[in-house]
């Protein structure tokens, strides 16, 4: 980031690329008023405000778009943050090959119906590797596939700010993660050494081949994302909600059969489970919960009930304690 | 959607969230605490207790037991060390409210990261040990709950169970708190005797203080009434972007921090004077009549007027201080010493790129009297009051008045480094004359008179590097060539303007601020200005940069290794510093900082003076700046 002046009139336009995306408006159908309860809204605009933020102050930012609800509440204030323009970054979507089927075409359908550039990033030499999540196990699918990949697509495309959907309720580590999280050059997080971040003051700064993860739902909590789903009807992969599908049991977990890649142990039968997921990721490592929730009601009342937590259901969160914490540091999400 | 659904759930939304952090001294037990309200809450699902305690039997501190610290103090090197390094954000509801609680360490050496977590923060549990007492750190964050604008604080006096739930301990710590509180602003001080190990009058009241008539911990925290921060406040609009999709639409997009706005009401640009009103309330949810505090909206305004990023939109009648001169209170967060004079980069607001100094240390607060103590400097986690000047006028509120419009953080322009934290008290100069008049005569006039583009050259590099004598000859070259020039040179300004500095890096700030600001003047007037100052800090060089316009200003690195510059020697000095005589020398005991990219670099070695003015006029002549012939008067 260069140092302008005071009266550096940046608020103008982002250099480059920014211009394409701002050349014509969003179709200005207006949805009916509605009102949000209080919190919601606070968090809404604090989002919005931190999403502005980024776009005023750095070159070429993108969106990390996992598919998931977070995602979608993400985008979906994106897009609340810039209108009547457009969403001025472009997303990223990093794909290990192994996402539900039902995520892509989601995916697809979502960037399309809103006009949004997507980028979707593979690292071939992952793949070319034969690296994959049942016979490489999670780790190493998850450094190769999710981690390598995503720096790779960072680097090449010269990306120097990525918004991503991690929450502080989720996990320990994200608990103490800021909003604005830098990262040195090779993309790592250095936990002991973050920037103090005072108020609404982010310092955005950032020397060349320096990056910036910022995580504007830091503090919305998993129930505040469904609630906020629920009153703003956004849409979400249908894998969240309940339906009859073929799974497996494998390891404590209930595993659905997405395609034929999954191979099946001697032992192993599909059956025909009423399930939906409460997070989702790579098919084979990702838990189905069993369930009824056939509505955004239902989930939201499932959800506050619940006694386990989401991340029960990642199987790469619990391969060795600090995981999520040692995978950060390497430049994970 | 299913409307029913909106009448038949409980939104944990509904309820009003309270923002509070927990502080006090290393190993108080404040993350114990939260550990505990969150597990009582029912914040934690069972899978992770079931890490708790597997993490209990491999990181505890507390035997056999659970140990509730591990369930916030999430770092691997803090469960290795048993501390809390980084402020950890956790988020709880009862039936009755909602809280984000912010755990933030209680060693000195991480008190940025307890300012990080109190500066958004409404409440304070100041956690006291109570075998201990009052300690530094409980006082030092005590201060720095009142300075960031805490009004609420609970005394938890801890570990009670150590002391066998004594009413004297209790009584006579609490009343050494208050006394020492008196004078910090608190509007409330409550005090509750806990035990966050053993849960007593932390989510139920204990039995084993019979004596104790208050309320537990989470009764006080379920019942605090707490004046919203920005009821009656005036109207601010700090304008994060604008947003120009095509050519009929030019919004302002960001958030009311204070105040509210309605369509047709007038508005002020404070720092540039302008006035309109307002058009539309633009959001994606259709347009608003009127915003108020903490709406993110989108204002359009009935006269195209010249607003970016930074700027203030205000009310008329409610105006914020327009200001390049401010004092202010400020947290020291870095390693580093803060050094007076030199150049920062500060953001006020959304004002995110101004550029300053602190010009001068009022003195420093000792946390543990409040008394205030001379210094010429701050370190690590001191707090002090100073002068503070910006490049360019900044908009701001006083931070008692206007959290969010007095506040800033102060940045390292080299490493960008969050090295301050920063509270406005009240501004020193104000801009004068705010709806500005055209200067009669300006710079555009002078310089059209001279026909020719100003800047300045600025000539950088080690004591004998060559600096001077290649200055030199670029100058008589320049008036060859009948251009307008002027000379500055580190000798001759530290005989006029700056005989009163000397070598300490905040003098040489001090000395290169002074010299950059004379310089700047002459470009004012229209002249081609060459200097030659050995300025060893990039901060320094940078803050002459910012204060010209776009191109003005032409570093010129004059490269020569120490060695050849130690050989050359021509005014004896580097011997005098090998031998003790001159302390400070650049190259030998005070560091040069050589520019990474300057526009103009010269490599002296085996090089004659004459063919590297030479390539500084081709330079010149490249960027546009002078005309290549011989140019005659007209
Ligand atoms: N007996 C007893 N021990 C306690 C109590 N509260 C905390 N402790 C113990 O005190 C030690 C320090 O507790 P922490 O919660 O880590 O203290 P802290 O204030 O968070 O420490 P820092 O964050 O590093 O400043 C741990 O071993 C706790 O188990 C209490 O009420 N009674
Ligand atoms: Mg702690």
């Amino acid at each position: 980031m260069s140092y302008g002046k005071l009266d550096h009139r940046n608020g103008d336009l982002p250099r480059g690329e920014h211009q394409m995306f701002r050349m014509h408006a969003q179709n200005i159908t207006k949805p009916q008023t509605r009102t949000l309860p209080r919190r919601l809204r606070r968090l809404e605009a604090e989002s919005i405000e931190i999403m502005r933020e980024v776009v005023a102050d750095f070159r070429k930012p993108v969106m990390l778009y996992s598919i998931g609800k977070d995602s979608s509440v993400m985008l979906h204030l994106a897009q609340k943050a810039f209108y009547p323009a457009k969403v001025p970054f472009s997303l990223l979507h990093v794909d290990t090959t192994w996402k539900f089927r039902e995520m892509i075409s989601f995916r697809d359908e979502t960037a399309q119906r809103l006009g949004i550039n997507l980028i979707v990033h593979v690292n071939r030499d992952g793949i070319e590797r034969g690296i994959n999540p049942i016979d490489s196990g999670s780790t190493l699918h998850t450094q190769v596939m999710k981690t390598d990949a995503l720096k790779q697509a960072l680097d090449l495309y010269g990306f120097d700010a990525a918004f991503g959907g991690a929450r502080r309720d989720e996990e320990k580590s994200r608990a103490k993660e800021r909003i604005f999280s830098f990262r040195s050059r090779g993309h790592v997080w250095d936990p002991c050494n973050q920037r103090p971040e005072l108020w609404n003051l982010f310092n955005t700064r950032s020397r060349k081949g320096e990056t910036m993860r910022v995580f504007a739902i830091s503090n919305w909590t998993e129930l505040d994302v469904w609630e906020y789903i629920m009153l703003e009807d956004i849409p979400v992969v249908p894998l969240y909600f309940a339906k009859k599908r073929w799974v497996v049991h494998r390891n404590g977990a209930l595993i659905m059969v997405d395609d034929e890649r999954l191979p099946l142990v001697s032992n192993e039968t599909p059956e025909l489970k009423m399930m939906r997921f409460r997070t989702l990721g790579c098919y084979p490592l990702s838990g189905a919960i069993e369930s009824d929730a056939i509505t955004i009601k239902d989930i939201v009342a499932e959800m506050q009930v619940a006694t386990v937590s989401e991340r029960q259901g990642r199987l790469i969160d619990t391969d060795e304690v600090a995981s999520m914490e040692k995978k950060k540091r390497e430049g994970y999400f | 959607m299913d409307t029913d659904a909106l009448r038949e759930l409980t939104f944990t939304d509904s309820k009003d969230q309270l923002r509070f952090i927990t502080c006090g001294s290393v190993g108080d037990g404040k993350s114990t605490l939260i550990g505990r309200f969150l597990h009582d809450s029912k914040a934690i699902y069972e899978d992770q207790l079931q890490t708790l305690a597997r993490d209990s039997v491999k990181h505890g501190t507390t035997g056999d037991a659970i140990d509730f610290a591990l369930l916030v103090d999430g770092l691997e090197a803090e469960r290795e060390q048993g501390i809390t390094i980084d402020v950890a954000y956790r988020f709880f509801t009862t039936p009755r409210r909602s809280f984000m609680v912010a755990d933030t360490p209680g060693h000195e050496q991480y008190t940025r990261n307890m300012a990080t977590g109190a500066s958004n923060a409404q409440l304070a549990v100041i956690v006291i040990d109570a075998r201990k007492g009052v300690l530094v750190q409980t006082r030092r964050h005590s201060y720095i709950c009142s300075l960031l604008g805490i009004r609420h604080v609970v005394v938890a006096l801890n570990k009670m169970d150590l002391i066998d739930y004594r009413k004297e301990v209790f009584d006579r710590i609490v009343a050494d708190y208050v006394k020492f509180a008196s004078n910090l602003g608190f509007t409330s001080v409550a005090a509750i005797p806990i035990s966050a190990r053993h849960d007593d009058n932390i989510i139920n009241r204990s039995r084993n203080t019979d004596w104790f008539h208050g309320p537990c911990l989470l009764d006080y925290l379920e019942s605090i009434d707490i004046q919203s921060e920005t009821a009656g406040l005036p109207f601010r609009f700090p304008v994060q972007w604008v947003n120009r999709p095509n050519m009929d639409f030019r919004g302002y997009a960001g958030t009311v921090v204070s105040g509210s706005i309605a369509v047709g009401d007038e508005i002020v640009v404070p720092a540039s004077g302008r006035n309109s009103r307002v058009k539309q309330i633009v959001t994606y949810d259709g347009e608003l009549v009127r915003a108020e505090a903490g709406d993110a909206v989108t204002i359009t305004l009935a006269d195209e007027i010249d607003i970016g990023r930074g700027d203030i939109i205000a009310k008329p009648t409610e105006r914020p201080e327009v200001a390049d001169q401010f004092a202010a209170h400020v947290i020291w967060m870095d390693q580093e010493d803060m050094v007076p004079g030199r150049s920062y980069g500060f953001r006020i607001g959304t004002q995110s790129s101004a550029s300053g100094s602190i010009t001068a240390m009022k003195y420093r607060i000792d946390v543990n009297t409040g008394a205030h103590v001379a210094a010429r400097t701050l370190r690590l986690n001191e707090i002090g009051f100073c002068k503070i000047a910006t490049a360019l006028p900044a908009t701001f509120d006083a931070y008692e008045a206007n959290r969010r419009t007095g506040s800033f953080i102060v940045i390292d322009r080299d490493t960008n480094r969050t090295v301050g934290a920063g509270m406005i008290a009240f501004p020193l100069r104000r801009a004068a004359n705010i709806a500005r008049q055209p200067l009669s005569l300006g710079k555009k006039e002078r310089t059209a008179l001279k026909h020719q583009r100003p800047c300045i050259i600025w000539f950088t590099g080690l004591s004998g590097a060559g600096k001077s004598t290649i200055a030199n000859l670029v100058d008589q070259k320049l008036f060859a060539m009948s251009y307008h020039t002027m000379l500055l040179d580190g000798d001759n300004l530290r005989h006029g303007p700056n005989r009163d500095l000397g070598l300490t890096e905040s003098d040489r700030a001090e000395n290169i601020r002074g010299a950059g600001e004379v310089a700047k003047l002459m470009v004012d007037s229209g002249l081609l200005v060459i200097c030659s100052f050995i300025s060893p800090y990039k901060a320094e060089r940078d803050m002459v940069r910012d204060a010209v316009g776009d191109g003005e200003f032409i570093e010129v690195f004059v490269d020569t290794p120490i060695g050849e510059c130690v050989r050359r020697d021509p005014k004896g000095l580097y011997a005098k510093a090998k031998s003790g005589m001159v302390k400070t020398f650049t190259g030998v005991d005070a560091p040069y900082e050589a520019p990474s990219v300057p526009e103009i670099h010269l490599t002296t070695l085996n090089q004659q003076p004459e063919r590297l003015a030479d390539t500084v006029l081709n330079c010149l002549a490249a960027r546009g700046i002078i005309v290549p012939t011989n140019r005659t008067e007209n």
